[in-house]
């Protein structure tokens, strides 16, 4: 029955080369640590993905609860890390999942640095890798925000004090994250969206460049 | 068309099949000795493995650490001490150095970064030569390994230079600490018009941030809180007090009696207050 609904669905839109694509590609021996344990380098990449899809699941659950306002985002973490259930497993893995992404991709980098992987025809995944290394590093800075607590605003004014800095651009800089001359309501919310519509949009854009990419080359060779 | 099952699509504009396109691609990995395996569904099956293993230490980690959280953001508390996310401390630390620091600032939050993660971005031509081998191309490795050590020592003096204890004082989430103190008292008034209140708080709780202990039952009697006042003591200066000696014996008066505050003493008459938020703080606490 299923093959039946799965070969009406194939006769139309032909979807059997999408997945096979995926599924059929091999996996060189000198990347695959069952052949060669130091091979575990090369599994940072697929770490940090993995890390960044339990962010994503873990935040949108976080959302279910959180209040992007001065007034009750401080509470709504409080209720949701004391009275949730689970909230406080939750919150856990997304807190310290952004360590981990910021590790995860700091090794990936290095493997891919130190096997010279970045070479032609490599040059434009190197690129679009270091950009979503910003793009994480701007999410762990709007979401330390979030919660409101003293860490939170205080770290937010160091960071925007140091972005008014910036010759020329600066004071522009600052307005445009803190959403006016002060940090209060304004930024909070300004920096919830940052945090939940536009890095997340521009992180899954690059990582689906990132994935093409790496399938149209392949994985560099052995050294 | 050739691919799939071979159906004909109306007005067919997709892709034209691998035959008639460029040749981009590199060399099958059956070009390189040795076993290759089929991504699914052998090698998918070992991720898998190893990812339930990777999650399951993650989720040990978050039960045995919860995410921290301090108390509500307040603006006004400019004693607070503040501290960055981790890895944000090697940028942290390095505006804390005389030249990328004051009139040099830029140095330190565009120049020097801006070079660093430029040089990263645009690694690939930078370093444009076709050996792959660290051996064989050693500038590019001595630079990246400089970035390293540079960004992990930069880290490590920031964690080495932080008071952690203070941190761990001034982020307490509970202030059961912070008493109500009577502040339309004349001694109040004193405490703040004298300076004071930017040490030891509003309610006389002390502010961990530039190290004023809190005035809750104190040691001293009237007497001594004076001449501390005048005289400093510890970490606190001397001549802070400039008033008349009249407004030095009440404000003295007032902050041996805690503010109306002190638990043992009930100068004000406002002690039923005071316990009903005690019981309020221990209701927290359990």
């Amino acid at each position: 029955m299923l093959q039946r609904i799965y070969d009406w669905i194939d006769d139309r839109v032909d979807v059997t080369p999408l997945w096979r694509d995926v599924a059929d590609h091999e996996v060189p021996e000198h990347v695959n640590p069952g052949h060669h344990f130091s091979a575990f380098v090369y599994c940072f990449g697929g770490l940090t993905f993995f890390t960044v899809v339990i962010q994503i699941l873990s935040g949108m659950f976080l959302t279910m609860y959180y209040v992007p306002d001065i007034v009750n985002a401080h509470a709504s973490v409080e209720y949701l890390q004391s009275d949730v259930a689970y909230g406080m497993i939750v919150r856990g893995m997304h807190h310290w999942g952004a360590s981990v992404v910021i590790v995860m991709v700091f090794l990936h980098t290095l493997r891919v640095f130190f096997t010279g992987s970045y070479k032609k025809p490599r040059e434009i995944n190197w690129v679009v890798g270091v950009l979503l290394f910003f793009i994480i590093l701007g999410l762990g800075f709007t979401g330390y925000l979030l919660p409101w607590d003293m860490k939170a605003y205080f770290a937010t004014q160091v960071g925007l004090e140091i972005a008014e800095t910036v010759p020329v651009i600066g004071e522009l800089l600052y307005t445009l994250l803190a959403g006016g001359e002060f940090i209060g309501a304004q930024t909070l919310t300004r920096f919830f969206a940052i945090h939940v519509f536009f890095l997340p949009g521009a992180l899954l854009a690059l990582v689906a460049v990132h994935f093409i990419m790496i399938r149209r080359q392949g994985i560099s060779g052995p050294l | 068309m050739r691919r799939g099952k071979g159906m004909k699509y109306v007005t067919d504009s997709r892709i034209p099949a691998r035959e008639h396109r460029m040749q981009n691609i590199p060399k099958d990995y059956s070009e390189y000795p040795g076993k290759t395996e089929a991504f699914f569904p052998n090698y998918l099956l070992k991720e898998w493995l190893v990812g339930a293993v990777f999650l399951i230490g993650f989720l040990c980690l978050t039960v045995a650490h919860p995410a921290p959280l301090e108390r509500e953001a307040d603006p006004n508390d400019t004693g607070y001490v503040p501290l960055p996310d981790w890895f944000f401390l090697f940028l942290y630390q390095l505006l804390k150095y005389e030249y990328a620091a004051g009139d040099y600032v830029v140095l330190g939050t565009v120049v020097l970064p801006g070079l660093a993660f430029g040089a990263l971005l645009l690694a690939p031509w930078l370093d444009k030569g076709p050996e792959r081998r660290l051996s064989q191309r050693p500038i590019a490795t001595a630079m990246m390994t400089l970035g390293v050590i540079s960004t992990i020592y930069l880290t490590w003096e920031s964690v080495e230079q932080h008071d952690w204890e203070a941190d761990a004082e001034q982020a307490a989430m509970d202030d059961e600490d912070i008493r109500e103190v009577d502040q339309s008292h004349e001694g109040y008034e004193i405490y703040q018009e004298q300076g004071c209140i930017s040490c030891h708080g509003d309610n006389l709780e002390g502010n961990p941030g530039v190290q004023g202990p809190d005035l809750y039952d104190l040691a001293y009697d009237v007497e001594g809180v004076a001449e501390i006042s005048v005289n400093g003591i510890g970490e606190m200066p001397g001549d802070m007090f400039d008033g008349t000696e009249e407004e030095l014996q009440i404000l003295s008066e007032y902050i041996v009696a805690g503010g109306g505050a002190n638990e043992d003493e009930d100068v004000n008459g406002d002690d039923e207050e005071e316990t009903e938020e005690d019981e309020e703080n221990d209701e927290e606490d359990a």
